[in-house]
């Protein structure tokens, strides 16, 4: 029993940084209809920025963590927003080349990283409370499995109160369903693609740090691994739907955990990839229909 | 006129390409020694396999616009596949080779009757899932077989003589250009048949190909199986002529390169193909000494460290492209004749 709560806790943690890299991927795709691959050179950057300036700012790993946290995740909002502007933006109504775009951006981005501050891994900051386990259910818990479930809780609602109630939040759910109509009635679509790549990097960004503090350590190669599940999390899910995203992950994640404990270590990926498969035959859609909710 | 020049520009390029081996020139900067050095025609049999591979993938994105994030998937397989057969099982060669080729033909059959029942960004998502599960089950090494993350080595007893050792080098270096002549034979062939016009109309057309009264499913899956096909036959060249298997073919990334090599090149051209794999091989492997050189190790920071990343290179290169030349390097004659007013004569009367 004890193992069975640890895994779920592990694998909600786990399907918590998922859903915050795939919820960005999700509002992207169905927003602007760009498969943005540069998403896991945010994450790497994020995670390395925070990394960088928590080791400037000095002082314990709470500080240097809180510090360097959000300094990450601005930075990253940051990027995907130049990104944006500089390189998406000039191709608009050419999704190929704005797919391809982001491929090279993805690859000179997370050379870029590597050339900075080199292919080793860095120890990343952790509170000892945050190493410290809680237990539950006879199950010793590590208490930052609670701060990833909690960060992407807070997310999960901010972000569908921002999509409900606010101006942005209305435009970007009308983009989602009907773009050309959104601009023929007179809107500036283009700026809500930019707060969506900018929030859609800033989410990517916490995802880096949040996996820092997971693996307690930061590598060149984190985007990428975090990016192929979220990927398979905003297809399982439906693109353009936050909830289904959510849902998706949460089941990503356990069920990565549950066949990596219960059969052997590596049968998580092959079950995930397994379930995508299954879910695209059954429904190729996604579980959830094509609406930002 | 045209065709004895649509002949004759290959055949004497496939002569000079032939001869490579035989020549002891120099070119400085591009290459570090003779052409007939070992070395030298190490890295240039690579960057041939290469612009084969390369065209392979061209059948799936350029010739028929399927969008796949899984090819590396094939190539890792044939190389997997005939290590695992020659060193793990001892199979002798002939028995491995018809293993290989078994699984050249029945993996892309299944993974395509899967992932082809799903369109446009779906398929490319199915693809790169299974490439992924490709990736894990190399890195879980199953049974001790692909050796996890270290790869594993070629058991040379069971390679011909002439594969072996650095003196042979050219005779690997006249297989890998085999094998990007058969690829192109294979790939001219096929996108001349009646299929390989069908999937140039899948391509600029899917809806309308499906109104005119065929069935887009069976074509696209014909594609996919001959990409995938001669990409494990690349599998094995590649193997031969790095002497093990290392886990960098199974990953995402590789996949990503062959689709900038594409797209460098020309996608939905073939000598573009070629080309663009030919050339980013050759940057990726001597950028990677450009940057251990004393001119790049003495700029400021600020320079130095981008420079020093091949993959940054390549890749800023490639935005750039798609920025500023959208058909690719095949593109770049034509755009400059349209520099000059010049009229074209058509195909017909060309012919005439």
């Amino acid at each position: 029993m004890s193992t069975f709560v640890l895994l779920t806790i592990t694998g909600l943690g786990l399907g918590a940084m998922y859903f915050l890299v795939a919820s960005g991927l999700s509002l992207i795709y169905g927003l602007m209809g760009v498969l943005n691959f540069a998403h896991g050179a945010f994450i790497t950057v994020g995670a390395y920025l925070a990394w960088w300036f928590g080791e400037q700012a000095g002082g314990g790993a709470g500080t240097r963590l809180l510090v360097g946290g959000a300094l990450g995740i601005a930075g990253g909002a940051l990027v995907a927003a130049l990104v944006e502007l500089c390189l998406i933006r000039p191709l608009y109504g050419r999704p190929v080349e704005q797919v391809l775009v982001t491929v090279g951006l993805a690859l000179a981005l997370g050379a870029l990283v590597q050339g900075i501050w080199g292919a080793d891994a860095k120890p990343f900051p952790v509170p000892s409370w945050m190493i410290d386990t809680t237990t539950i259910l006879g199950a010793n818990v590590p208490n930052d499995r609670f701060v990833e479930i909690g960060a992407a809780a807070v997310v999960l609602l901010g972000l569908t109160a921002f999509l409900r109630y606010t101006r942005f939040g209305l435009v970007i759910r009308a983009g989602v369903e009907n773009r050309a109509m959104v601009s023929a009635l007179g809107i500036d679509v283009r700026l809500a693609f930019t707060i969506v790549f900018a929030l859609g990097g800033a989410l990517a960004a916490l995802a880096g740090v949040l996996s820092g503090v997971y693996f307690s350590v930061v590598d060149p190669g984190r985007g990428t691994s975090l990016l192929i599940f979220a990927f398979i999390v905003v297809v399982i899910g439906g693109f353009g739907s936050i909830g289904g995203s959510a849902i998706a992950a949460v089941a990503v994640g356990l069920i990565q955990q549950y066949a990596n404990y219960y059969a052997s270590s590596g049968t998580g990926d092959l079950a995930v990839v397994l379930l995508l498969a299954l879910v695209l035959l059954v429904r190729p859609t996604g579980l959830a229909p094509k609406v930002a909710h | 006129m045209r065709r004895v020049a649509g002949i004759g520009i290959p055949v004497i390029v496939l002569v000079l390409l032939a001869l490579v081996p035989k020549l002891s020139l120099d070119i400085p900067v591009v290459l570090n020694g003779p052409l007939s050095s070992p070395g030298t025609l190490q890295l240039l049999a690579l960057c041939l396999l290469f612009s084969g591979i390369a065209l392979t993938y061209d059948v799936l994105f350029g010739f028929t616009g399927l969008l796949s994030f899984g090819h590396a998937l094939f190539v890792a397989a044939g190389v997997y596949m005939t290590a695992i057969a020659l060193t793990r099982w001892e199979w002798g060669l002939w028995p491995t080779l018809g293993f290989v080729l078994a699984v050249a033909l029945c993996l892309p059959l299944v993974l395509g009757a899967v992932s082809l029942r799903v369109g446009g960004i779906a398929f490319a998502m199915v693809t790169l899932a299974f490439a992924q599960a490709g990736q894990v089950l190399v890195q879980k090494n199953p049974y001790g077989w692909t050796g996890g993350e270290e790869g594993t080595g070629l058991n040379y007893d069971a390679v011909p003589d002439a594969f072996v050792g650095v003196l042979n080098t050219k005779n690997l270096y006249w297989l890998a250009l085999g094998y990007a002549v058969l690829v192109f034979v294979v790939v001219r062939l096929a996108v001349g048949s009646s299929a390989g016009h069908v999937w140039q109309a899948v391509r600029d057309n899917e809806p309308r190909v499906a109104v005119l009264g065929l069935h887009p499913y069976p074509f696209k899956l014909i594609a996919f199986v001959l990409a995938g096909f001669l990409a494990v036959l690349g599998g094995v060249v590649w193997l031969l002529l790095i002497g093990g298997a290392t886990p960098e073919v199974t990953t995402a990334n590789f996949t990503l390169a062959l689709l900038v090599m594409v797209v460098l090149g020309g996608a939905g051209t073939r000598f573009g193909a070629m080309l663009g794999g030919f050339l980013y091989t050759l940057l990726d492997q001597r950028l990677g000494s450009l940057s251990g050189s004393s001119e790049v190790q003495d700029l400021p920071d600020v320079l130095r460290v981008p420079l020093s990343e091949p993959l940054f290179i390549l890749g800023t290169l490639f935005i750039l492209l798609v920025f500023f030349v959208p058909g690719g390097l095949a593109s770049l004659p034509a755009r400059l004749r349209g520099l000059r007013p010049r009229r074209e004569p058509l195909p017909e009367e060309a012919a005439a």
